[in-house]
């Protein structure tokens, strides 16, 4: 059997290998690049006070997470109990971030489902959730003392990422 | 009389004027050329098959309005770009950033093409050089025409 | 009852395919006759239970049955009966039937149309043919069941996703398929060959008339494809270098230089492990475009709904088909060793750089759409490759094969010389030259790659023609000359014209994108569009906005086009039907947009386009298959064995 023969057989293989790692992975989900990097420095009208502003700034030295949620988003209904659940125990503060909402349409929301939330910002434009790196809601975003974002969850919050990834990772931070 | 004709000319002017040419349905139609040109180079990440340019979700909507911003502020190409990068990564782009990660990406096709060349150049050596077989001797000869004899159709 | 015959009809498949391939190819290593006599009735056999299977799940259909959860999931009460039938192959259950049933339709033919090959040949081709439907079987049977029923049965359909309510459902995907499956055909020549160890010319002469009628069917299904983007989606494109149409375009790169290096075989008895490795290559890059497609691995508006375990499968299925061939060849490579001898300058020659060049672009497409799964599988993040790289590395590539095609087609078998060569196409590549370069000012900005491509477009159809006049006037009686000599020619000008249309559509096409209230105007390469009216228009499963617009030149009306913007009652996102004016030499086309609803006048978002030589891109592909059909039908295939004696053949020219 000359070597040289076996050569597309062994490319092939190299494929096969790869191909099969690719079926473990999902192509349509899309890492954000600012794990790492400083959250942006937004501030926004509150949801349940529009005409008080609340700054990112204000929530520097503490450990806190950033969750996107809308009302007419369909897979935030299936975080919902897990957030409520989370914000009992008081861990770190919860930041809502209503996305692209119009505010009667989020306070009827919250007020039917339950309201998690530290409080809630409106985006009503998006801009905010445009400079996170948001591409879908429901996303979340874990953040350190010093305002660096440390975890993105994308899709809801699920039981095993809380407690797989987020809860060890809070308590770290909080070191 | 004079005026009154005049009057009723203008006013005919006026209204037949307002069904007239369409008006380009961007605001300035040469900052919405070049936010196109950019955004069909960037790929939408909700209708991830499509591209920025050509997206009908209401993120592409706002990602184009976002860069029509920019492209009126006058940012270059490559700012406009890396606004997109620092927040979504280089999926967004449609055309992979020359980086290390990339290098076979972009260097692949012409390596292939060099390797295929030598190929080619070996192959076409190789069959230079098996020339014309030499002539039989006798024996050979009649071993040959006794195989072709006996030869059947191919199974 | 209906589905269970179908279902039935499957599982009976399953074992005559298995029969079908462990006899075919034992009885041909042991030489039993008898078990190789059963391979063209069991061939037909397969293909019976296939159409059964088939016409079962397309009854289904068509009456509505709701209790089969294919059907409920793809099918509606409301929709019209044609899409009720092609909506058998709209999702991935029924479309592997369809794939099935093109097998076995494949198979049919080998076993009808092969008097003149032996049947040692054709009883294990039928085999190998055989065994790869059990894949297929077996897919379907464990992961893909196209019959399978449900508890509750729901009053209706999800309905076919509305961008598959077209014509071009009913005809793209059958043809598509039947390029894809064909080059299971020469696949299955290959394969049957390296059983046997005997590789010669006349095993060329058996193997190109499939080899070209895949290729003639991938050539259509693509160009159908293409064409139906175009007029369907709205924005104008006709090739956006997704994954699934790279997936079929790959069979095709591969397929054209099959075709020509199994002509060189033929002809000369060489190329011998190019020609087998092109055709194992070939049905490879099919069943890779399959895997592609339905395991989710990559983004895809043609993904069909994805499900690791079918990944899975076909991964395994793709493994165990490809690196058993591969392994087989490299086992057997000894004994494919090519002799004979040709120049430096010669047909041979060219035709190896061309099909080099063909591979090689096949190869950088091939990597552009795996590169992301690659740098993902490697922890390395995302990127995405999309059509600026694929434009930059594909068009350098082929460039030179439109150029190097004519000399190849010129040089003399074997032997012949640049003096030669120049002396005959000298005079015609200045004047090609010449036109291509003058040309691109009679459409509008002159470009050098504009120049460059139309110099070749020249030079491609200039050359055929002379080589024609030539070849006429040198014969007497013109019915000698063979029908691949036309087919030939015919398909070589088909890429010219292809290109012709690529280049200008790309270069001097325009649009304007406008917002339009009754009675406006806009003016695009000087046709004047005028809405004239916009009406709510029902349909059967829809509901429509529909335009009438006037579209005039230099003042004179020509006709008027109708665009619509359809809301379908199963979907939400709205659908675009646009109306297109096609002439020869341009495309004029309309899209409605949205309605607009920030001024008092009730105005419409609309594009225009004009496109110029559009429908050249699919008129030169359907040449390309006009010619391929010509060359598949030469009197030579249809040579019965007896009369050919296995040699070398030397140096004949066509």
């Amino acid at each position: 059997m000359k070597m040289k023969a076996m050569i597309p057989l062994g490319l092939f293989a190299v494929l096969v290998v790869f191909l099969a790692i690719g079926l473990t992975r999902d192509p349509r989900e899309i890492p954000s690049p600012l794990i790492g990097k400083p959250a942006p420095l937004f501030t926004a009208p509150r949801l349940q006070v529009p005409d008080q502003q609340f700054s990112a700034k204000d929530m520097l030295g503490k450990v806190w997470i950033l969750n996107t949620w809308a009302s007419w988003c369909v897979a935030c209904r299936e975080e919902h109990p897990i957030l409520m659940e989370f914000a009992k125990t008081k861990t770190i503060p919860v930041i809502g971030l209503d996305y692209k909402d119009q505010n009667v349409d989020g306070l009827k929301w919250l007020a039917r489902n339950g309201d998690p939330y530290d409080l809630s910002v409106t985006d009503r434009d998006g801009r905010i959730g445009i400079d996170f790196g948001v591409y879908g809601v429901p996303e979340s975003f874990l953040i350190d003392k010093a305002g660096v974002i440390r975890y993105k969850q994308i899709g809801p919050v699920t039981n095993e990422a809380l407690r797989d990834k987020i809860l060890p990772l809070i308590q770290e931070l909080q070191k | 009389m004079k005026y009154a004709l005049a009057l009723i000319l203008v006013l005919y002017c006026a209204l037949s004027s307002w069904a007239g040419e369409a008006v380009p349905l961007a605001e300035d139609p040469v900052v919405e050329q070049r936010m196109i040109a950019i955004s069909e180079e960037l790929r939408c990440l909700v209708c991830q098959n499509e591209s920025l340019a050509g997206s009908r979700a209401d993120l592409a909507q706002d990602l184009r309005r976002e860069l029509r911003t920019l492209v009126k502020a006058n940012k270059s190409d490559a700012e406009i770009k890396e606004y997109l990068v620092s927040r979504y990564g280089d999926f967004v782009l449609y055309k992979p950033p020359f980086k290390p990660v990339t290098w076979l990406l972009w260097f692949g096709p012409f390596v292939l093409l060099i390797g295929a060349v030598v190929v080619l150049v070996r192959t076409v050596r190789r069959n230079l050089r098996g020339a014309a077989p030499a002539a039989l001797d006798p024996d050979q000869r009649k071993k040959a025409q006794s195989l072709l004899k006996d030869t059947e159709t191919p199974s | 009852m209906i589905p269970e015959i179908g279902h039935f009809a499957l599982i009976l498949a399953l074992f005559v395919a298995l029969a079908l391939g462990t006899l075919g190819v034992i009885g041909g290593q042991q030489g039993r006759a008898d078990w190789m006599a059963l391979a063209r009735p069991g061939a037909q056999a397969l293909w019976l239970l296939a159409v059964i299977s088939f016409g079962c799940l397309t009854y289904a259909f068509f009456t509505n049955d709701f209790s089969v959860s294919y059907v409920a999931q793809h099918s509606n009460t409301k929709l019209p009966d044609i899409y009720r039938i092609a909506g058998v192959w709209g999702g991935h259950e029924g479309s592997l039937l369809l794939w099935f049933v093109m097998l076995c339709t494949w198979m049919m033919a080998v076993s009808l149309f092969s008097r003149q090959l032996p049947d040692v040949m054709v009883s294990r081709v039928l085999a190998v043919l055989a065994l790869v439907a059990v894949g297929f079987l077996l897919f379907m049977l464990i992961t893909s069941n196209p019959f399978l029923r449900l508890s509750e049965i729901p009053a209706e359909g999800r309905d076919l996703n509305p961008l598959l309510q077209d014509p071009g459902l009913v005809f793209h995907p059958p043809m598509l398929y039947m390029g894809y499956v064909g080059m299971a055909v020469p696949f299955a020549f290959s394969i049957a060959a390296l059983l046997n160890g005997r590789l010669d010319a006349a095993w060329a002469r058996w193997t190109r008339p499939w080899a070209t009628a895949a290729w003639i069917c991938l050539t259509i299904g693509i160009a159908m494809g293409s064409w139906w983007a175009y007029y369907e989606l709205g924005w104008g494109g006709w090739w956006f270098w997704d994954p699934v149409e790279n997936a079929s375009f790959l069979p095709w790169l591969v397929g054209s230089a099959l075709i020509h290096s199994l002509a060189v075989t033929e002809k000369r008895g060489l190329f011998r492990s190019w020609t087998i490795m092109l055709s194992i290559i070939g049905f490879s890059l099919s069943l890779l475009g399959t895997f592609l497609v339905r395991s989710g691995v990559l983004t895809s508006v043609h993904a069909f709904a994805t499900d690791p375990k079918r990944g899975v499968f076909i991964l395994l299925f793709l493994a165990a088909v490809v690196g058993g061939s591969l392994a087989l060849f490299a086992a057997r490579s000894g004994k494919v060793r090519s002799g004979g001898a040709f120049a430096l300058v010669s047909r041979e020659t060219f035709l190896l750089i061309n099909n080099v060049l063909l591979t090689t672009a096949a190869a950088a497409v091939l990597l552009g759409t795996l590169y992301p799964l690659i740098v993902d599988a490697l922890n390395l993040g995302k990127l995405s490759v999309g059509p600026p790289y694929f434009n930059a590395v594909f068009a350098p590539i082929m460039l030179p094969v439109l150029f190097f095609m004519v000399v190849g087609s010129f040089a003399r078998w074997k032997n012949d010389s640049v003096a030669e060569l120049s002396k005959k196409l000298g005079p015609v590549a200045a004047v090609s030259v010449l036109l291509g370069c003058s040309a691109p000012f009679l459409a509008g900005p002159w470009s050098w790659l504009v120049a460059l491509s139309l110099s070749l477009v020249f030079w491609i159809i200039l050359t055929s023609l002379q080589h024609i006049y030539r070849q006429l006037k040198s014969t007497t009686n013109w019915k000698v000359i063979p029908l691949a000599y036309w087919g030939m020619h015919m398909a070589h000008i088909g890429i010219a014209i292809c290109v012709v249309g690529i280049t200008m559509v790309k270069a001097y096409e325009n649009e304007k994108d406008v917002r339009m209230a009754i009675g406006d105007t806009v003016e695009v390469a000087g046709y004047t569009f005028r809405l004239t009216n916009i009406s709510e228009v029902p349909g059967p499963n829809y509901t429509a906005d529909r335009g009438i617009v006037e579209l005039s030149k230099d003042g004179k009306v020509l006709r008027t086009l109708e665009p619509e913007k359809r809301t379908y009652f199963s979907s939400s996102m709205p659908m675009t039907e646009t109306a297109i004016d096609s002439k020869l030499t341009r495309d004029v086309y309309v899209a409605l947009g949205e309605r607009l609803t920030d001024s008092a006048t009730p105005a419409w978002a609309m594009r225009v386009y004009y496109k110029p030589f559009v429908t050249w891109i699919w008129g030169g592909c359907l040449l390309m298959a006009l010619g391929g059909a010509l060359a598949a039908l030469d009197r030579r295939y249809r040579r019965k064995a007896a009369a050919t004696v296995p040699t070398h053949a030397k140096g004949v020219a066509v």
